[in-house]
């Protein structure tokens, strides 16, 4: 029962969660990785998974990646705005719930701590696999350490300014 | 074809990749009920493999296990970006940042990723200490304790109007300008480029 506590003491259970009520299982859970090749692919494509890219951005010397990332930001905004104006459902006819995010200090100091590391890297989470996929296979040594940087939070979070 | 798969392996542009990058909001949405974000399957693979009885890893990960597909197929994804629609040229990049870089030690423009960094030659020496080691700890550490990534604040986050993912990103940028501006300069001084 200890354990129980604790996780309710922790309210962000997941930061990107399954909303969906009804259970998915086989084909219907491959649809999530055909979205993740499309994605993978356009990683690649436009060449956002470059960690010179990513200099670039941080150098101020290219507006492409403001572009990418601000034209996504417009489209999802433009979506969300949809779905919720006109009530769209899911494809399994559930209404469609996003959780809001609450703030906690995390946001300013892992933030700043995941931005050193992504000009360090030269990418973000999603990257990292499309970086390794597309061969450069010494990556998945930078997704063991993050999985590693993950953990160690996760052992030491009620213990880190929230 | 021939034609179109040439095409389509040049570079894409920003306002190709940006509205294709944003779609994946409501395609998540509309297919599951599921808001876009990636840093969290490092949080599953944590829970699945070594949850250790950290109260942080005891969730139901099998729920989420639509997130380790969606990762597995970028990974996917970029296998086939890299097999099929490979861009022969090498990266064209800002003439300023190669400058730049050039100062830095970096001597290969010819793919995404600079070979003077990630290479398994790198490892075991200080290149692979902070490149790989500690750029990897600060990226799971980080955007865990940040609660998302760029995917799960910069845009799903933003696009939902949800003010704490606006703090997130601007937090992102600011470790990003301090590591490049302030750090960099040092770390590759150090590391020998």
């Amino acid at each position: 029962m200890k354990v129980k506590e604790k996780i309710e003491s922790n309210p962000v259970e997941c930061e990107a969660p399954n909303m969906g009520k009804s259970g998915e299982s086989g084909w219907k859970l491959m649809r999530y990785l055909i979205v993740g090749v499309l994605f993978g692919i356009v990683f690649v494509k436009a060449e956002v998974i470059s960690w010179f890219r990513i200099q670039e951005m941080f150098r101020l010397q290219s507006f492409f990646m403001y572009g990418v990332i601000g034209s996504a930001i417009l489209v999802g905004l433009i979506s969300i705005q949809l779905i919720k104006r006109f009530g769209i459902k899911t494809l399994g006819g559930e209404p469609i719930k996003i959780a809001d995010k609450e703030f906690r200090k995390g946001q300013i100091i892992g933030g700043f701590i995941f931005g050193l590391g992504w000009a360090l890297t030269g990418a973000c989470p999603g990257p990292l696999f499309a970086q390794i996929g597309s061969g450069f296979s010494v990556v998945a040594v930078t997704l063991l350490s993050a999985i590693a940087g993950t953990w160690v939070y996760g052992k030491f979070a009620d213990k880190l300014p929230n | 074809m021939e034609q179109l798969i040439d095409w389509i392996s040049q570079p894409w542009p920003w306002y190709v990749a940006g509205p294709l990058i944003g779609l994946t909001v409501p395609a998540l949405l509309i297919i599951g009920n599921k808001s876009f974000g990636i840093s969290s399957s490092l949080r599953h693979a944590c829970a699945a493999c070594i949850p250790a009885k950290i109260p942080f890893f005891q969730y139901d990960w099998k729920k989420e296990i639509w997130n380790i597909l969606f990762v597995a197929g970028i990974f996917l994804g970029g296998v086939i970006a890299s097999v099929f629609l490979s861009n022969p040229d090498a990266i064209v990049l800002a003439e300023s940042t190669q400058q730049d870089l050039i100062q830095l030690g970096i001597t290969d423009f010819r793919n995404l990723l600079p070979a003077d960094i990630f290479s398994w030659s790198n490892l075991f020496t200080l290149k692979g200490l902070f490149f790989f080691v500690i750029g990897g700890f600060l990226v799971g550490f980080g955007t865990r304790y940040a609660g998302g990534c760029t995917s799960g604040h910069a845009i799903m986050g933003i696009s939902n109007l949800q003010w704490p993912s606006l703090v997130a990103t601007i937090f992102f940028m600011l470790g990003g300008f301090v590591m490049t501006h302030l750090l960099l300069p040092y770390i590759m001084q150090w590391v020998g480029l």
